[in-house]
């Protein structure tokens, strides 16, 4: 009963959706909690947020949550988001994708959304893998790696997420990890509140295929190894660049005030109307009554 | 209202406008990009949002979005675009969330002939996305059509909860014909119904009253759950065959139950004719010109205009076959739409006329397949 007073407990939809898809042991699930930590902290009511994923293990989030939710198509999560903000431009919308979802087949979604600086929170859970279809390799994947689909190692270079975002043109952009929980519920409160596109990368882990395929153990090492191979952006200041190369650089890596996307329609809506009024005879004809 | 020249890629941007439309999403694309130019211009004036978006799936991806935020939504396409938004019409479809899809048809398949007129996307637009599913196709055969099926496309889309395909051709979108805008109020526009429950009580996909749930957009204080998998009343994923089935002929029921509102058709003389012309879209005015010049001829023709594609309406086309001995169906194509007037009228009825090269089939070849015994 004391577990049923949790104020988590509000936001979720635990007596019809529970128990969850998630392996045991999953870094989704503190995602999920930092998500309801910071809308909590925010005092945002639950009517005004919409949560939007794509397809995959963090695709499944959203079901749980009792907001406004929806699970899209695979990679598309952003430009169903934009849509939404561009109709209810009150609600706050938060995108949650996976790295596969966000980078590959979403990539090209990922930096528009970013380089139209829409009022979106992105989350990106980034497990460096295909979780749900069994641990094939992704855009994140670290070279030499191995994968379901990369038997003699990944020659592929991964995405460095964050940097991505701040290149494409987003506004706010941090990066930490499922082990760095109180920090992560902080980013992402920021991201919220932050007016523009925002990024929070999270680095997480998949023990159940990744790490299994190549060796590292349980979730709980796994774990361990983002305390360990993680440093904050002053720590690794101090670091040469090799080292740093080899670290999971938390911290708001990029935070600034630009103009942002619906408010720049706004004020498109504005030039159009003012036009209406000083238009010739010729084109109201056409507009008519509609 | 003073009558002006229009394109039949504008008459459907007004049309849009005249139905309440206020979201489009878009990417650039011959022959459909007018619709796009006039609607970035004139939905801003109506405090509407235009956006064009980085490829065609994400534009239908903003528009079904947009719907779910309350705006009644469009985008438009050819071909090419079309192939890439067909995950996410499949997913309107699952989901019942209504938007309307402009296709101004090309030549293809793939790039094709971009300012070529074809009708090569038929069977697409039935059977586009995957698994099995409705679908309601409007094709127009004039400007003022244009408009007109504009609306009713929205309007079906709203009323039945699921994308509306506007299947144009090159010739269409491009043409120009005196065109007068109606009164506004004239019009009749169909609007999404609203829940009476309080949103503790809501389920999206409560079925107890009508084959289409109301549906609440978010924002509005019904929170509720939307995916693409298979679900439960309330929205959620179900894996139960108690669920599944009841939902699969619920969906199909929907739209098959009221075919004959979703039917828009013309019908002349096929009562007493000999041979009958069926035919849509740009084709529908080869064939209206080749039948008046074989009455001239004193030939006993029938004409039927088919105006809704999809569903097929087969009691329509079985009725205007009925007595005929011959069935002209003249398309743009290889032979898509007669496939299904053949399955209903009998192979042997059925005389097709097919071009798939960019070139329209004109009156001259559908006057000599009528005169050929």
């Amino acid at each position: 009963m004391d577990e049923e007073q949790h104020s988590a407990y509000t936001y979720l939809r635990y007596t019809k959706k529970f128990p969850n898809v998630w392996c045991s042991g999953c870094g989704i699930g503190i995602v999920m909690g930092a998500i309801i930590r910071a809308v909590d902290n925010i005092g945002l009511s639950k009517d005004d947020v919409a949560l939007i994923s794509g397809i995959g293990c963090t695709g499944r989030m959203p079901v749980y949550m009792d907001f406004n939710t929806m699970h899209t198509t695979h990679g598309r999560a952003l430009a169903f988001a934009t849509g939404l903000k561009l109709a209810q431009p009150r609600l706050s919308v938060i995108v949650v994708m996976g790295d596969g979802d966000a980078l590959a087949i979403g990539g090209n979604h990922f930096i528009h959304a970013a380089r139209r600086n829409i009022d979106l929170t992105a989350i990106v859970v980034n497990n460096a893998t295909y979780g749900m279809t069994g641990g094939q390799y992704s855009p994140t994947t670290p070279i030499d790696s191995r994968a379901a689909t990369a038997p003699y190692g990944n020659i592929e270079q991964p995405f460095p997420i964050s940097e991505l975002a701040t290149a494409a043109g987003a506004s706010f952009v941090a990066r930490s990890t499922v082990y760095h929980a109180v920090e992560l519920d902080r980013f992402i409160e920021q991201a919220i509140r932050k007016k523009g596109f925002s990024l929070v990368e999270v680095a997480s882990y998949c023990h159940t295929t990744f790490g299994r395929i190549n060796k590292l153990g349980t979730a709980i090492d796994m774990m361990k190894g983002l305390k360990d191979n993680s440093v904050t952006q002053k720590a690794a200041e101090k670091l040469s660049p090799e080292e740093r190369s080899n670290k999971i650089v938390r911290g708001v890596l990029w935070n600034v005030d630009k103009p942002e996307y619906l408010e720049l329609y706004d004020q498109i809506i504005q030039r159009a109307q003012t036009s209406i009024n000083d238009r010739k005879p010729r084109s109201k004809e056409v507009t008519g009554g509609y | 209202m003073t009558p002006r020249l229009l394109q039949g890629n504008e008459a459907v941007g007004y049309g849009a406008l005249a139905a309440g439309c206020r979201f489009f999403a878009g990417y650039p694309i011959t022959p459909s990009t007018e619709i796009a130019e006039l609607l970035s211009r004139e939905l801003p004036k109506l405090g509407g949002k235009f956006i064009q978006m980085e490829d065609e799936i994400a534009s239908i991806a903003a528009c079904i979005g947009a719907s779910v935020g309350g705006l009644k939504s469009m985008t438009a396409t050819s071909g090419p675009g079309f192939s890439l938004m067909q995950e996410n019409i499949g997913y309107a479809i699952m989901t019942e969330i209504p938007c309307v899809i402009v296709n101004v048809q090309r030549l293809g398949p793939s790039t094709g002939q971009p300012t070529s007129a074809s009708q090569g996307d038929v069977m697409q637009a039935r059977w586009g996305t995957h698994g099995d599913h409705p679908i309601i196709v409007l094709s127009p055969i004039s400007i003022s059509n244009s408009f007109d099926l504009t609306i009713k496309a929205f309007n079906f889309s709203e009323k039945y909860r699921t994308p509306v395909i506007l299947l144009m051709d090159e010739v269409i979108g491009h043409m120009r014909e005196k065109f007068e805008l109606p009164d506004s109020s004239r019009l009749e526009l169909y609007e999404r119904s609203r829940t009476k429950v309080p949103p503790e009580w809501y389920k999206p996909y409560d079925d107890s009253f009508s084959d289409v749930p109301i549906m609440e957009n978010f924002g509005s204080g019904y929170r509720y759950h939307i995916t693409g998998l298979f679900h439960d009343v309330k929205g959620y994923p179900t894996q139960r065959l108690d669920e599944i089935d009841p939902w699969i002929e619920r969906i199909h029921r929907k739209i098959e139950r009221n075919v004959n509102d979703i039917t828009l058709f013309d019908e002349d003389q096929t009562t007493d004719a000999n041979t009958v012309v069926m035919a849509y879209g740009a084709s529908a005015r080869s064939a209206r010109h080749a039948v008046k010049l074989a009455r001239q001829r004193r030939h006993k023709i029938g004409l039927l205009v088919l105006y809704t594609i999809w569903p097929f309406p087969e009691e329509i086309v079985a009725e205007a076959a009925h007595g005929a001995r011959r069935v002209i169906v003249p398309e743009m194509n290889l032979g898509q739409l007669a496939l299904e007037v053949e399955r209903v009228v009998g192979r042997q009825k059925v005389r097709r006329i097919n071009r798939a090269n960019g070139e329209m089939v004109t009156p001259q070849i559908i006057l000599e397949a009528i005169e050929e015994h």
